[in-house]
């Protein structure tokens, strides 16, 4: 490994990039457009959920629960009705999420002290929103209830006690419910995934396409020096365009930053560079640059997006996807990054997350040096 | 020593044989050019040497290093200019030189000598800053002949350097590969112009994948010499061919240029013959005259012997 002949293919490597100024300013700017679109569009906050409430009890106990539904801010009442059958019509036609039905017994259960239950019809064709939405309801009617039957136990004893339980509900690490805390670090890693890749894709397919690729294999220079000069050229790119994403986050998205800046940016780099093998290693596979664009592009968007859990949670996939998710590299950057803002852990928590991306880096590397060994034919 | 030495290389493209047991040598400091028809298989016998293709069998080495097990050090010791142009063009002269300086891993002390050296001989000094895109065909030549030559390599192969160039700058570039032979550099160039061969010291014809002929230019001419060529030209040269065939004396009959050259065994009898046969087809004959071989004529007749073979 000669360092003169990686600094010549990093320095030639940049005089492309800064002479193609047009892809330079793509690459810089379509991240913060992505992070910005994304990031107000996915914010899964899920608040003033459309609902209907059938209540078929009639008292006062009933109407003060429905006043507790009236008075939260998850709910938007749209109108009391007297039969299922508005709720369901209502549902099908996505004019509600949400149905309340209030039993006939509701007032004389809770007078007993015993569990009243509340009837919940959910749109669940968006099983994110519908889950969230049965959270609050039932987190809503539960410390309710709960509320009604201390009181009345407190009745029948003649005296005031604690209330036995205290069901209010604690969110922890992101206090305030705010799903943009949640979606923007684990956007910054996806985003960052395609980026790197999308940088890097075109590299090496471009000089086998126009010729260069015969001339440099004839010259001393060793595939590990090639990819390694390439790597550290786009990796220029690709830490700009993480601390420009960073700042985004903390700054427009105000999302918190409990963790360490160190770790933070030896984790992005780690991750960069596994990113960054990897388009190089699948533009040296391809050798097109139209393959290797498709191929870069679905490779890192569809893992990092769908198998990350940075939307859709691992632990409701079947097993042999999250099976999968184990070899995906976002999904490792989503859990630092959500671990470094949200949290503030540290590296005795996430070292096993930092440790596999950079193993998946050195993988990736000996791949596209072994891609480029190979001959003309 | 040799510089190049080839024995009975064979390269396959599945069940395609595009390198058909081929064989020779080139000396030290010698120009040995490589000519044959499209398809020929010149790229891939260079390609064989400079270690960037295996060979399916047979030996070659360059510089005395084997190509298929000491590819490290062949391409320290050899410049190699691919056929297609293969600098950057949205790099200046200057940064595709210093690219290459880095890549051959020049000695620092040497860099500045090697560069202004390479510019001076490619007359590109005043263009150093210049996009390598901004160039015309006779300049990019150079200059890429310059980046191959940047290490100071003692073998040089060259495919078709000067194809699709004016022939003013084919000139000066055959000037450039001149002077690199007599500094003692071995040259292997491949051409498609025939004018070219004359100022090889030795030349290989290749075709289908063979050699079919191997010499000093003079001995390859000296070769048809059983043979007189005559240069004929015609009213109608297509009427001229269809009478003149099957005329005893008449060996060959090829277009050239406008005109004909037709081959024979006997100048003056033949001669009489076919102004005879031509006059009574009421074709007018313009000139015709015993002309010198070119190397052209050479590789024609080369070429139609080896397709008589063949069928
Ligand atoms: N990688 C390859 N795979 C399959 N066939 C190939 C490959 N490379 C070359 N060939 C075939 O081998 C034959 C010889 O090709 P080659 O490039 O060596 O010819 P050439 O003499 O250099 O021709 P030209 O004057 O057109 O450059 C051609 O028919 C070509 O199609
Ligand atoms: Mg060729």
């Amino acid at each position: 490994m000669s360092y003169r002949r990686v600094r010549a293919i990093c320095v030639k490597e940049l005089h492309h990039i800064t002479r193609d100024s047009r892809s330079l300013a793509m690459a810089l700017a379509v991240p913060v457009l992505m992070l910005l679109l994304f990031g107000f569009a996915l914010s899964l906050d899920v608040d003033r959920i459309p609902t209907m409430i059938y209540d078929q009890s009639q008292t006062a106990e009933s109407r003060a629960l429905v006043r507790q539904f009236q008075g939260s801010r998850f709910f938007e009442i749209r109108e009391m009705v007297s039969d299922y059958a508005s709720i369901e019509r209502n549902i099908d036609r996505s004019r509600i999420l949400m149905g309340v039905a209030i039993p006939l017994d509701y007032a004389k259960k809770l007078a007993a002290g015993r569990e009243a239950q509340v009837q919940i019809l959910l749109d669940g064709s968006d099983s994110n929103t519908a889950s969230i939405a049965l959270g609050y309801a039932e987190s809503l009617v539960r410390s309710y209830s709960l509320e009604l039957r201390t009181a009345a136990l407190n009745h029948r004893a003649g005296e005031r006690l604690a209330p036995p339980v205290d069901a209010r509900l604690r969110v922890w690490y992101n206090s305030s419910l705010e799903s943009k805390n949640y979606v923007v670090p684990g956007l910054i890693a996806v985003i960052l995934q395609i980026i790197a890749a999308l940088l890097t894709s075109l590299t090496i397919a471009r000089e086998w396409e126009m010729g260069t690729m015969e001339q440099i294999l004839s010259t001393p220079l060793r595939p590990a020096e090639m990819v390694l000069g390439k790597m550290f050229a786009y990796f220029a790119v690709g830490l700009t365009d993480a601390t420009i994403a960073v700042l985004v986050g903390v700054f427009v998205f105000e999302v918190p930053f409990r963790g360490s800046l160190p770790l933070l940016a030896v984790s992005t780099c780690v991750f960069l560079f596994g990113a960054l093998f990897w388009g190089i290693f699948i533009s040296a596979a391809t050798r097109t640059q139209v393959a290797a664009y498709q191929l870069g592009i679905l490779s890192s968007f569809l893992p990092a997006f769908l198998l990350s859990g940075f939307i859709y949670s691992i632990e409701n996939m079947p097993w042999v996807i999250q099976a999968i998710t184990h070899i995906i590299p976002a999904r490792y950057v989503v859990t630092i990054l959500k671990g470094i803002f949200l949290k503030g852990v540290g590296l005795s928590v996430l070292w096993p997350e930092l440790g596999f991306l950079a193993l998946f880096a050195l993988i990736v590397f000996l791949l596209a040096t072994r891609k480029l060994n190979q001959k003309l034919g | 020593m040799n510089s190049v030495e080839i024995q009975d290389i064979v390269k396959t493209f599945g069940s395609f044989v595009a390198v058909d047991h081929v064989s020779l040598a080139v000396a030290k400091g010698e120009i040995f050019g490589f000519l044959g028809p499209n398809g020929a298989g010149k790229s891939t016998t260079i390609r064989v040497l400079c270690g960037l293709l295996t060979p399916t069998s047979g030996r070659a080495s360059v510089n005395g290093f084997d190509v298929a097990r000491q590819p490290e050090e062949i391409r320290r010791t050899i410049g190699y200019m691919s056929q297609k142009f293969s600098l950057y063009d949205d790099l200046t002269v200057e940064e595709n030189i210093d690219f290459f300086t880095g890549i051959y891993g020049v000695p620092r002390e040497k860099r500045a000598e090697r560069k202004r050296y390479v510019l001076e001989m490619a007359n590109l000094t005043e263009r150093r800053n210049a996009l390598t895109r901004t160039l015309s065909g006779g300049w990019k030549q150079r200059l890429a002949l310059g980046c191959a030559i940047l290490h100071d390599p003692p073998v040089l192969f060259l495919d078709e350097p000067t194809s699709g160039v004016d022939p003013l700058a084919r000139g000066a570039f055959w000037a450039l590969i001149h002077d690199l032979s007599e500094t003692g550099h071995t040259i292997f160039v491949s051409t498609h112009y025939m004018d070219e061969a004359e100022y090889c010291h030795r030349l290989a014809l290749m075709y289908r994948g063979k050699v079919i002929a191997l010499g000093t230019p003079a001995e390859l001419k000296a070769g048809l010499t059983a043979h007189s060529l005559l240069n004929l030209d015609s009213s109608d040269p297509l009427d001229t061919m269809r009478a003149l065939e099957g005329l005893a004396g008449v060996l060959d009959v090829a277009v050239f240029g406008g005109g004909l050259h037709v081959t024979v065994d006997d100048v003056d009898a033949t001669s009489a013959r076919v102004r005879q046969r031509l006059a009574a087809q009421g074709i007018k004959v313009r000139k015709l005259e015993q002309i010198e071989p070119s190397m052209e004529d050479v590789f024609v007749a080369l070429i139609e012997a080896e397709e008589r073979k063949a069928a």
